[in-house]
């Protein structure tokens, strides 16, 4: 069976952050009205609940908060993946996200890692995905 | 504030776990309706005594669960609810059964959670999105569907991996501790002959010999999921009085959600079982000490162990030397999961979860096999939904 991986669909909301990708920049929201920084877009944010968010350019680095080393795959699309190094990365600005470690030896993750971002655009698709590698 | 104790546990039913189902397919309504039928056997009690009813969803109805489910068991009930909260489902069930019983809306309520596959319609492809992406939503405008599932983060072992490093980094691992959690367990297993793994004993080197699947976390702390079901029967005291076997009393609850995928916890190694289970022995008033048992949702290991310290039976980043120290089996000092928990009994779909309350009432109604506990009153049962991100917390008693 043949399985063509996942990717993202853009949504009115999350248009801005997916496109700034393809512009290998990264932009996250920040509210306007309480000031936190937003990770995943949003239309309200999820510490005050106002519409007033903005987008921001921010550098998108961070550090290691937790890692998988998955030697099965999550699912057959990643089959030719294994091991998949699935991360979770806290940005500088607070707000965490999920994403995928490249470029690195696997005896060498570790939690508190600074990492920056691998911009990866799919090859013959409009999209890029935001990977992360050592700084 | 709170449950004041006065609804029972009075009947359970449980099908035995098979790997391969040995019985005939059924939809999941008529596996609802075998199930509702055992478990008002078991508690003496007749279909027209019903007035009350919680399902989680059937295959059958992507909407109007309750209804479908009233419907084709023939019964018109006075509270009907449809919970949705993965392994914690089957705890969130008995604490809204007791709450209605307490509230005087119904007096006899079932709770049944089908876990065999449906048959399928002859002529169509399977289903597929189910096996593909499992809990994860892949439907468009989904979180998940966005920003998790095209990074492969979808599937259990993903995020309890995450958590487990995230606990390696803050307070050590031990995988011997660990591996011992399933150890003890097994123990239990053996001592039950409905579970899945009766007669089959288990080391710790078995476990750490196992395959790796997703660092730390090995194949034999992983469970596996099998065919099943179960059933749990409420009553209110008048009801319960007429019963035939020990009530088991709901004397507190808590619950607490706070997130779908693990990226987005507050905190990945300090889970909301913590303030679930502090609501829960405040609402019964009974301490950590009073527990004879402790039937902790075990889709893995590391779910046992954050679940022991984060509901408070020993100190943060402590549960690892806790494991060391207590024998968990039914004749230890520290009994857990005395039916061999889901890792050794089975993994019955959403049942495996009704498998906690099961065996917390068995054992105080002294109607376990070869592992009854010599004396067991009170039992706290954790329901655990997601990557420990839905938890319910419960206490049951004797009288």
């Amino acid at each position: 069976m043949d399985f063509e991986k996942p990717l993202p669909v853009a949504t009115a909301t999350s248009k801005p952050f997916w496109e700034a990708l393809t512009r290998h920049e990264v932009q996250i929201q920040q509210c306007a009205d309480c000031q936190a920084w937003i990770y995943y877009p949003r239309a309200f944010c999820p510490e005050c609940l106002s519409p007033k968010l903005e987008w921001k350019q921010i550098s998108g680095k961070g550090t290691l908060y937790s890692f998988t080393i998955a030697r099965r795959p999550t699912a057959p699309f990643w089959a030719d993946e294994v091991p998949q190094l699935i991360v979770v990365v806290e940005l500088d600005e607070g707000p965490r996200l999920t994403s995928t470690l490249c470029n690195v030896e696997e005896g060498d993750i570790r939690v508190g890692m600074r990492l920056q971002p691998v911009f990866d655009d799919v090859s013959g698709k409009d999209v890029t995905l935001l990977r992360y590698e050592a700084e | 504030m709170g449950l004041q104790g006065t609804a029972a546990i009075v009947g359970i039913a449980e099908l035995k776990p098979e790997k391969k189902p040995t019985g005939p397919e059924m939809f999941s309504i008529e596996q609802w309706a075998q199930l509702a039928r055992l478990a008002l056997l078991d508690a003496g009690l007749r279909p027209g005594d019903v007035n009350g009813l919680v399902t989680s969803a059937v295959m059958e109805s992507a909407m109007f669960a309750p209804a479908t489910v009233a419907e084709y068991l023939g019964m018109e009930v006075d509270y009907a609810e449809h919970v949705d909260l993965g392994g914690a489902t089957a705890a969130g069930m008995i604490w809204r059964a007791a709450s209605a019983i307490e509230l005087g809306i119904a007096d006899v309520v079932v709770c049944a959670l089908p876990g065999a596959m449906t048959p399928q319609p002859p002529d169509a492809p399977p289903a597929m999105d189910g096996w593909l992406y499992g809990a994860s939503s892949n439907a468009y405008g989904s979180p998940q569907a966005e920003f998790e599932i095209p990074y492969g983060n979808i599937a259990q072992n993903s995020g309890y991996s995450q958590i487990a490093n995230r606990y390696g980094e803050e307070f050590g691992y031990d995988p011997r501790a660990l591996a011992k959690i399933a150890v003890d367990q097994r123990t239990n297993a053996c001592a039950n002959p409905e579970a899945l793994f009766y007669g089959k004993p288990l080391t710790i080197d078995d476990v750490l010999n196992s395959p790796m699947i997703a660092d730390p976390l090995h194949m034999l702390e992983i469970v596996m999921p099998v065919s099943g079901g179960a059933a749990v029967v409420l009553a209110s005291r008048e009801k319960a009085a007429q019963t035939p076997h020990r009530p088991v009393w709901l004397s507190g609850f808590g619950e607490r959600l706070a997130f779908k995928t693990p990226t987005y916890a507050a905190d990945l190694v300090r889970t909301p079982i913590g303030p679930a289970a502090d609501t829960a022995f405040g609402m019964a008033g009974v301490s950590r000490e009073d527990i004879d048992m402790v039937s902790i949702y075990d889709c893995y290991t590391i779910a046992v162990l954050l679940a022991i310290e984060d509901a408070g039976f020993c100190g943060k980043g402590e549960g690892m030397d806790f494991i060391n120290a207590h024998d968990l089996t039914f004749e230890g000092d520290f009994p857990c999961n005395t039916h061999g928990g889901q890792l050794s009994f089975g993994q019955t779909g959403m049942a495996g979860g009704l498998s906690h309350v099961t065996e917390g009432a068995r054992q105080i109604m002294g109607r376990a096999a070869g592992n009854q506990m010599a004396r067991c009153d009170t039992v706290f049962v954790s329901g655990n939904g997601g990557i420990m991100s839905e938890q319910v917390a419960l206490i049951l008693r004797g009288d």
